[in-house]
Order: C-alpha cells, then sequence, then structure tokens
C-alpha cells in the first residue's frame, strides 16, 4: 500500500512496487489527462508535478512516492498554468493533442521559476516534450503570450 | 593452434610475474599488482594509469563532460533528450536531471533497458570536465584544489572510495556496462597512488 496526494487528496493505492506511476493515475485513480506516450523518458508525455518539480511518471515507480505530492493536469491551477491554457487556446496549440497535457505542465513549470523566459530557457525547459505535429512555434508562442499575461 | 600457444604462454608469463594473491577483477588491476614495481614514483605512475582505466569508463566519463551538455550508454552519445548543465549540474528550469532520474534505476516497464538513478543525480562541474583530456591533463586537474571541489588527497581518497554518486558507476543499472572493477578497489588504487606521492604521468 502507498499512500500519497494528488491534487489536493490523500490517495492509497495497493499495487505492485514497481507500478509507474502513470500506470496508477491512468489505471487505478481514472485521471487519463496525463498520457504514455514512450514508457522510457523520452517524450515528455506523462510529465506531472511531483514535490514541485516536472516529473516523468512513466520512470516513476510508485515504490518511491510515499507522501508524495503529486499535480496532474487535471489538478494543476496555478496563475502561470492558468495563463498557459488560456494562451493554448487563443493560439490553438494543439493539434492532435495527445503531448499537450506534458507540454502544459512542462510549460506552466517554467514560468513558475522563470517568468519571463528568453527562447534559451524555453528550449532547454521543453526539449524533453516532444509533440509528433510539430507544433513547436506555436508551443513557443503560447509560452510567451502567457509570460505577458502573467506581467498584468 | 600456434596462436593459441602464444597466448596461452604470455597469460601464464604474467601470471608468473603478478604477486601472489594479485588479482585483476572485472578488468581492473588491484594494488598487489603493481608490487614489483620497485621505483616508487614510477609505482605512482602506474597506478595513476589504473586509475584512467575507470575514469575512462563510458559510466564515469559521460557525467564528466567539457561542455554543458551530458553523454549516456556505452557509446557515449549526446544525452537524449537534449538537456543542458544549468546551474549546480542539475539542468534547467523547468527540466532538471530529477524530472527523469530518480532515487534508484529503474527498469523500464514497457521497453528494453532503464533509467538511471541516484540521488543527488548531477554533472560533475565544468572544471572536472574529462573528455578528450589526457592521463597528465586529467591527474593534475583531480589534484588541483581550484579544480577539484578543494579537496586534498584524504578528500580526493573519500570521494573515489565512498561516495555515492561515485559508487553508482558499479551499479548502473540494466543496459549499462559497470565500470571495472569495484569502488573498493578503485579507493585502494587511489590511496596506494597518493602514498606513493601522486605521481601524474608525463606526455
Amino acid at each position: 500500500m502507498t499512500t500519497f496526494t494528488v491534487n489536493g487528496e490523500e490517495r492509497t493505492v495497493d499495487v505492485p512496487g514497481d507500478t509507474p506511476l502513470l500506470w496508477v493515475l491512468r489505471d487505478e485513480l481514472k485521471l487519463t489527462g496525463t498520457k504514455f506516450g514512450c514508457g522510457v523518458a523520452q517524450c515528455g508525455a506523462c510529465t506531472v508535478m511531483l514535490d514541485g518539480t516536472t516529473r516523468r511518471s512513466c520512470v516513476t515507480p510508485v515504490s518511491t512516492l510515499e507522501g508524495a505530492n503529486i499535480t496532474t493536469i487535471e489538478g494543476l491551477d496555478t496563475p502561470e498554468a492558468e495563463a498557459v491554457q488560456a494562451a493554448w487556446a487563443k493560439l490553438d496549440v494543439p493539434q492532435c493533442g495527445w503531448c499537450q497535457s506534458g507540454q502544459v505542465v512542462s510549460a506552466s513549470a517554467l514560468l513558475y521559476e522563470i517568468p519571463n523566459p528568453t527562447d534559451e530557457d524555453i528550449d532547454n525547459a521543453m526539449a524533453g516534450n516532444i509533440c509528433r505535429c510539430a507544433t513547436y512555434v506555436r508551443i513557443r508562442q503560447g509560452i510567451k503570450d502567457a509570460a505577458k499575461a502573467l506581467e498584468t | 593452434m600456434m596462436k593459441t600457444l602464444t597466448r596461452l604462454g604470455l597469460i601464464a608469463a604474467f601470471a608468473w610475474a603478478a604477486p601472489v594473491g594479485a588479482e585483476t577483477v572485472n578488468g581492473l588491476r588491484t594494488v598487489d599488482e603493481f608490487a614489483d614495481i620497485a621505483d616508487e614514483s614510477e609505482r605512482s605512475v602506474a597506478l595513476f594509469n589504473e586509475l584512467m582505466v575507470v575514469i575512462e569508463h563510458p559510466r564515469c566519463l559521460n557525467c564528466h563532460p567539457v561542455g554543458d551538455v551530458p553523454l549516456q550508454g556505452d557509446d557515449m552519445q549526446p544525452h537524449q533528450p537534449p538537456v543542458v548543465r544549468g546551474v549546480g549540474g542539475m539542468g534547467a528550469p523547468g527540466m532538471r536531471c530529477s524530472t527523469c532520474h530518480g532515487a534508484e534505476n529503474v527498469t523500464y516497464t514497457s521497453g528494453d533497458g532503464s533509467i538511471p538513478g541516484h540521488v543527488p543525480w548531477h554533472l560533475a562541474p565544468i572544471e572536472m570536465g574529462w573528455v578528450g583530456k589526457s592521463a597528465t591533463e586529467i591527474c593534475e586537474q583531480i589534484k588541483d584544489p581550484a579544480r577539484n571541489g578543494n579537496l586534498d588527497l584524504a578528500g580526493l581518497h573519500e570521494h573515489n572510495a565512498e561516495d555515492g554518486l561515485v559508487g553508482w558507476g558499479w551499479d548502473p543499472g540494466v543496459g549499462r556496462e559497470p565500470a571495472p572493477g569495484t569502488q573498493a578497489i578503485f579507493g585502494d588504487l587511489t590511496q596506494a597512488w597518493i602514498d606513493t606521492g601522486a605521481v601524474c604521468p608525463t606526455t
């Protein structure tokens, strides 16, 4: 049994310790906003917030999560996340949308640490979030628009 | 047949030359194997060259780059996904090393291999970069407190013999070759090198 907090709610799961957090989120807790992309920490689709930093849930065994604080796309409600999601909607950033929850989590984490990121900051933070539709230009613009919105 | 006999002869000759009890472990010679080098400075240089067997292994070199990008794998390719050194060698805001690397090696559930892990997980500082450098350069760098994290030789021994992230090199998880020998032997070789004057190879 492992007990942790997901989106502000304490949850206990009874699964083998090597079960990845992504499996637990989707199959046990039915939080399907977080996506499976590659399973080997190469694409970023499964990104969540774990104890305040980004984390690839596909390579996070549940045995390491006792007492952890996890936020998924469903519970992400920081000012940065709200600004990112507003910019995403305004610019129609997603195409197929599969990678977008991971993109939004990473972009929000970047803006929390660097409110006005340069192109290099964006490259460094987002390089691990792959988009098969290649919406990278809109993702970059969305982050910049969100940064501007957060200034006001 | 002749080649096989020659090889056997060479192996026998080396076995005869080594002191009793000396035994190479997983490709790393042990301190006893240097006992027949009478000159202390020569022995010290030989010991450092043996340390280089570990230092130049991919498990060590991959995270001691001279630039801002780590390498990965036994074939030492640039890290994928592309990552940068960042503050303290911990990665960039939004994508730190810990975004993917956890407290332990994690075997993939849905693929071959594993993702390495240890706390902490980070690049060696750039002044400790080794890739492409000679044994002489690395030796002088390792002894220089300005470039080794302000360690004296005792501190250097402790780092090599006991540091957890150094030790990860011998427990790298599925899909990666461990560093030669063991961390204990690496520590013993370091101590023997120090005890013989910590002499560096010359080019």
